[in-house]
């Protein structure tokens, strides 16, 4: 048995939840860079497979729904299902509306599912979330490797996912969604069933989302409703994909890592604050990283390493 | 279980349950009043910049937190503050438009979409960093509603509801009647036309800015009066908001008084029915079927 302590510690938290950020931002990328689907909602696909794989794979609980105590792997494929369910009744329902309004429904859905966990408490415990999620055969290996091996873990599923995504990425199926992205009209004329396709790359993309979310649960071995507000969990993952690049998978994971490097390094900078303003660090580092997105949109829009070329074409009218 | 307790309310006492729906009804009127002038402001930037502005919320919330800086911090009554917060609110926007959105606007509108997105966040941290994550209110004290036939109404909600047809009032004779107010329709309708016909584009954007931010900032102080300051309140509304708007069919910002009403009533009504914790629920789902089933808005017949 080994204790992880100082520096080592802090890369294995460090890598380890890159890599699920990552994962989160793989998904995106499928579903914005590849085929333009303009998701706010990740938070919601995040959430629900957090909750899926707590419930199925923590002990039996009297305060919440299940506790069925199955192993990790079980609610890792049940964090993905879950989510691609309701993905896949999300989609019936909103992929046929233009960008903007997609993007307000998902804003809406996760907004609902948030109240949703907050308040069924049977389901979901409530405010007070659900705790004791275990990391993989951890009573087996003890803390330290339990840590090491979780990680080693998620960059498998990280590589997997990534090498998979840039299979379908040259596949036929991978040009079909890029050229809906690119001009929707014409991959319906060349009788491509559109909504299909795009129901594909989203039910897939909020998949790995739900994926890494049931990760998460098992990482952090508590969540709560808290740990799902849009400001982390879906405004970090766009700006991660915009500064990587949208539309490459590398550029995904490597926006990933920046810009969790440097949301870790304000906290840094904050932690040097005066206590007074202690409270106020995660409103500072927001900022700062509101202001980070608006820097690389003006200056740097296609991301450190480009990728999708850019439409540079006149607004569409609201009439068409 | 719900639905069994409206009914006993009904043959208990049908009286009583009458009285409490009217009394919703006006909760109603007056949470439509204050979506009313932040979703007139979302359809006109909407129907003039073509931008679907995901700050609209947050720019509501600075507008009140800029009106509580007029009325606490500097000490003037609330009737001089809140014309001073509204040009407050109209110079945020035309900035925030000058550095950021006049610069992406020639890129695709989703580029934009995103740009807004993080100056939402930006806002509300800002606001957070200067009056912190806690509650704040205008006035200390309890002020007690007015009663008649049983019903209350508060006095502010009656300086809510004055407020907000005065404002919509003037806004009609501005776009009716003024060279602007004209130019502004008539991009609204057809850009192309409008610009071949001479109009300045930039000029108009600047003023769909400066008419759309000043009643999104009158909507945040008069929610604020009527619930309390808080750094998420704008956020929150950001759905009834684009429920009324899309209702009320997206760029005619007579459609969002229409649509505006319909969602503010229809939150309030429906906790007869469900928790109120879901109420946010009940402006999406209405948004969802309308998205659905008539995308133009319920007014809005013929695109043209």
């Amino acid at each position: 048995m080994i204790e992880l302590v100082g520096i080592p510690s802090i890369l294995v938290y460090f890598v380890t939840f890159a890599g699920i950020f990552g994962l989160l931002t793989l998904g995106l990328n499928l579903q914005w860079g590849s085929t333009g689907l303009f998701n706010i909602g990740i938070a919601g696909f995040f959430a629900v497979g957090a909750y899926a794989s707590a419930i199925l794979t923590t002990d039996a609980s009297e305060s919440y729904l299940g506790g069925a105590g199955l192993p990790f792997i079980v609610g890792m494929v049940g964090a993905m299902l879950v989510s691609g369910v309701v993905a896949l009744i999300i989609g019936l329902i909103t992929l046929r509306l233009r960008a903007d309004y997609l993007a307000i429904s998902t804003i809406g859905i996760a907004e609902i599912l948030r109240l949703v966990l907050k308040n069924e408490g049977w389901l979901t415990n409530g405010v007070r979330g659900i705790a004791g999620i275990d990391k993989p055969w951890a009573d087996l290996l003890g803390a330290g490797w339990a840590q090491i091996v979780f990680l080693a873990v998620v960059l498998t599923a990280l590589g997997l996912v990534y090498v998979a995504f840039e299979r379908a990425h040259r596949s036929p199926w991978g040009r079909v969604l890029r050229a809906i992205r690119e001009n929707e009209a014409t991959a319906q004329a060349s009788g491509k069933n559109v909504v299909r396709f795009r129901m594909e790359a989203f039910v897939l993309g909020s998949m790995i989302m739900g994926l890494a979310g049931g990760l998460y649960a098992h990482f952090f071995g508590f969540i709560s409703p808290e740990a799902f507000e849009p400001e982390l969990a879906t405004f970090l993952i766009w700006v991660m994909l915009i500064a990587g690049g949208s539309g490459n998978n590398r550029g995904a994971i490597l926006g990933a890592f920046v810009v969790w490097m440097i949301w870790s390094g304000t906290e840094l900078l904050t932690n040097r604050l005066p206590a007074d303003m202690a409270t106020q660090a995660g409103a500072l580092r927001l900022l700062l990283i509101g202001v980070l997105l608006q820097v690389i949109l003006l200056t740097r829009p296609e991301g450190i390493l480009g990728g999708r070329k850019r439409r540079r074409q006149p607004a569409p009218t609201p009439d068409d | 279980m719900n639905a069994g307790w409206l009914c006993g309310a009904e043959l208990n006492g049908k009286k009583f349950s009458a009285m409490e729906i009217v009394q919703l009804l006006i909760y109603g009127i007056v949470l439509g009043s204050i979506i009313t002038l932040g979703a007139i402001g979302l359809s006109l930037i909407y129907g003039i910049i073509r931008f679907a502005n995901f700050a609209h919320g947050d720019m509501m919330m600075a507008g009140a937190y800029i009106a509580l800086f007029f009325v606490v911090t500097v000490g003037l009554p609330m009737f001089v503050a809140f014309p001073l917060a509204m040009a407050g609110g109209a110079l945020l926007a035309v900035t925030i438009d000058q550095l950021l959105y006049r610069r992406l606007r020639r890129t695709s509108p989703v580029i934009l979409l995103i740009s807004s997105f993080g100056v939402a966040l930006v806002l509300r941290s800002l606001i957070q960093l200067i009056w912190g994550p806690s509650i704040h209110v205008y006035e200390q004290g309890i002020k007690l509603p007015i009663r008649f036939w049983g019903l209350g109404i508060k006095p502010d909600q009656l300086y809510i509801l004055g407020g907000s047809v005065a404002l919509v009032a003037a806004l009609h004779l501005f776009l009716k009647y003024t060279r602007i107010g004209k130019a502004m329709r008539a991009l609204s309708d057809n850009s192309a036309l409008a610009q071949a016909s001479g109009i300045d584009t930039e000029r108009v954007i600047i003023w769909t800015w400066v008419i759309g931010a000043s009643l999104t900032a009158a909507a945040g102080i008069f929610l604020a009066i009527d619930t309390q300051l808080h750094p998420v309140m704008g956020w929150r509304l950001l759905l009834p908001l684009f429920a009324a708007a899309i209702l009320g069919g997206i760029g005619k910002p007579y459609g969002a008084i229409a649509g505006g009403m319909a969602i503010g009533i229809a939150q309030e009504m429906s906790t007869l029915v469900i928790t109120p914790a879901y109420k946010p629920a009940v402006a999406f789902a209405l948004m969802v079927i309308i998205l659905l089933v008539r995308p133009a808005g319920l007014l809005g017949g013929g695109t043209k």
